[in-house]
């Protein structure tokens, strides 16, 4: 390595086995995540080829997209039609397989990038992957994570390997501090309306600077997990003491001896100084306000105070976009979002749904009622979460103002064709995308922070948390 | 996988940015642990006027009588972004869908793609733009052509022949070309990889922890 390499260049470097004539690189995968709705289908398609798991102790199955919300749900229930199958099949492709599978019963269920942390299977300079987009949000441990599809989790399954093109490196450098109402969800979705969703395309994105080491490791898994939002390789954040205290302890994060060789590699793990990259972006986030989407690509967003973009005035290429976006939407452009009446919201999703999301939400809520209009649903991203909130009195918190309480997973995140809201519903949401039925059929999705879900729950209409009787600091 | 070498289609102008997975297959569309009766739910939320039934939405252009046997789509910026299912892909490849031309893709997609025989094309917006002029204009949609030997794509138009040259990884090309099995491939590399292993676990042995 040169001495001016950048972190990504650096783990890339320690997992390339060969590179080949035409520049694609063969990368070792130390460990493979699946979920029971892309995961049953990679291990099925390998059986059929007669081929094997290399190394089932570094893969890690989950239950997590398909299995119902529903409070006291059993084992195999689903809320998408035929979702049982999937269930079943892949607890039986686990079982052959010799994969650890955390199943929906597991008390260390949970989404899949919420449980990987929480378990201690991310740890810094790992390299990892995951039929999952999100798989991104795992880069928040310094690792190399990155989402892939079916076919590429065969490969990596059989092979322990997969075969990729070196991205380019992107600096998003966070200046400024994190002000009481704006978090790392604010942050991203203000970083992707300014550059648009197309804009780290074969970029992997490291985000550095003061506000980034400010944040919990919550905060910097949302970061990272948005990062697919706007068309990143990965994301990734040079680790720190806060991310060896969060790790340590936990089930298959090292120990002992162990450890301390661990933690004099994991110090070391960081961009060089001089280090080049090839794309710098610098986002100033003292004077940033909460932010929300207002039409069906992640980039239509802007702060909550701001009124909609006049179609003229958006550059050519965005008008016809923004055109459809705001019809899809039902908003005029000039118009105010704050104050816009809502029939949804959700808090929960690989996103928003960890511990501290909830304690945000549940500071707002506290003594407080959901309009009544409004359907109100909390799903925890884990039962690890679950069981915290619970503990801490978080959970009363929200049954108490009216939400709904659920088990983990993904489904209100993308519709199954199970838990939704109303077709034409307003929902604000603390997930990552707004993509036209996301939710469901005709359901209008406005992401933002949980603080501004649980604000807009309370008023029954898009408001801000800054304004809803105080903000938890961050 | 069916090998891509030459191809002459229908091309289909779909022509918005960030198309993204969701829109290409809902979620809700995929109804079995398999990769196959996916074309069904293509586009489904713009190719159909309600959700659950399969009334056809006659402003969709896939249903358009001149494009409904497209076997190219032309897109523009971020095609296939979003989630990482790769049943977008087989609902694609399913529908008969050979070829797609954008300015740019997500890259997941844009991997699974070739992985599934289906020709990812990056052009330029300009290039874009004069393809899909063309195609919306011509009462009789032009063909367009393919040859992944050459990576040139040629077009026919009214009043005159458009080329343009298209650029891909040799080791996708060849992929693309031969129908090769991305497995098969590596595992010709077995005895290297082991040894990077090796070397690997006694460098970093906590990572093996779970095995010892």
């Amino acid at each position: 390595m040169t001495p001016s390499s950048t972190l990504f260049d650096k783990l890339w470097q320690e997992h390339c086995i060969q590179s080949d004539a035409s520049g694609e690189d063969l990368l070792l995968i130390d460990r493979i995540l699946l979920h029971e709705r892309t995961g049953a289908v990679a291990l099925e398609a390998l059986r059929e080829k007669g081929r094997e798991v290399k190394t089932p102790a570094h893969v890690f199955c989950t239950m997590d997209h398909i299995v119902s919300n529903r409070p006291g749900r059993t084992r195999n229930e689903a809320r998408t039609p035929g979702g049982d199958v999937f269930i079943s099949s892949t607890r039986e492709s686990a079982a052959r397989s010799g994969v650890t599978l955390i199943d929906i019963d597991d008390a260390r269920q949970g989404i899949v990038h919420v449980m990987a942390p929480e378990l201690g299977i991310v740890q810094p300079g790992v390299s990892i992957v995951c039929p999952d987009s999100h798989t991104c949000s795992l880069g928040a441990f310094g690792a190399l994570a990155w989402g892939i599809g079916s076919s590429a989790a065969e490969h990596a399954l059989a092979t322990q390997t997969l075969k990729q093109k070196k991205p380019a490196n992107m600096r998003v450098t966070l200046k400024g501090g994190l002000h009481p109402g704006v978090y790392a969800k604010d942050i991203v979705l203000a970083l992707i309306a300014q550059i648009g969703a197309g804009a780290a395309a074969n970029h992997a994105v490291e985000f550095t600077g003061g506000g980034v080491r400010q944040m919990s490791m919550e905060g910097r898994m949302t970061l990272c997990n948005m990062a697919v939002e706007f068309a990143a390789f990965t994301a990734l954040i040079a680790p720190d003491e806060k991310t060896f205290e969060y790790l340590a302890g936990r089930e298959f994060a090292p120990t002992g001896a162990q450890l301390d060789d661990a933690l004099s590699w994991w110090r070391d793990l960081a961009s060089d100084e001089e280090a080049v990259f090839d794309k710098n972006i610098t986002l100033d986030t003292d004077a940033l306000a909460p932010q929300i989407s207002w039409g069906v690509s992640p980039e239509q967003s802007g702060g909550i105070d701001q009124t909609l973009p006049f179609i003229a005035d958006l550059p050519a290429e965005k008008r016809k976009a923004a055109e459809n976006a705001l019809a899809y939407m039902e908003l005029q452009p000039g118009q105010r979002l704050l104050g816009e009446a809502v029939d949804g919201a959700f808090i929960g999703s690989c996103t928003n749904g960890r511990i501290e999301d909830l304690r945000a939400a549940a500071y707002i809520l506290k003594g407080n009622q959901v309009s009544p209009d409004v359907k109100a649903i909390c799903v925890p991203g884990s039962q690890a979460v679950k069981r915290q909130a619970e503990a801490e009195g978080v959970a009363e918190i929200f049954k108490q103002a009216g939400f709904e309480w659920g088990e983990p997973g993904c489904g209100y995140c993308f519709y199954a064709g199970g838990d939704t809201f109303a077709p034409g519903a307003r929902v604000v949401s603390s997930t990552n995308r707004n993509f036209e039925g996301r939710q469901g059929p005709g359901v209008r999705t406005h992401l933002c922070s949980p603080a501004t879900v649980a604000a807009s729950a309370i008023e029954g209409v898009i408001a801000d948390p800054r304004e809803a009787g105080g903000v938890r600091p961050v | 996988m069916k090998p891509f070498t030459t191809h002459r289609g229908i091309a289909a102008p779909l022509l918005r940015d960030n198309i993204d997975t969701d829109q290409i297959i809902p979620s809700r569309e995929m109804k079995t642990v398999g990769k196959t009766g996916l074309s069904e739910g293509l586009f489904a939320g713009w190719r159909y006027l309600t959700p659950n039934a399969r009334d056809l939405n006659p402003d969709f252009i896939l249903n358009k009588p001149a494009f409904q046997n497209a076997t190219i789509l032309v897109a523009c910026a971020n095609f296939g972004c979003g989630s990482s299912r790769e049943h977008a892909v087989w609902a694609l490849a399913e529908y008969g869908i050979r070829a797609v031309i954008a300015e740019s893709f997500g890259s997941i997609f844009r991997a699974n793609a070739i992985r599934n025989g289906v020709l990812p094309v990056s052009l330029p917006r300009a290039s874009i733009a004069r393809l899909a002029t063309d195609l919306q204009d011509s009462a009789q949609p032009p063909q367009i052509e393919i040859d992944l030997n050459k990576c040139v794509l040629l077009m026919n138009s009214e009043s005159e022949a458009v080329i343009m040259s298209f650029q891909l990884a040799d080791a996708e090309r060849e992929m693309l070309l031969n129908g090769f099995d991305p497995v098969d491939l590596t595992q010709t590399h077995s005895a290297k990889i082991e040894d990077f292993i090796r070397d690997h676990r006694i460098k970093r042995p906590w990572i093996y922890k779970d095995e010892i």
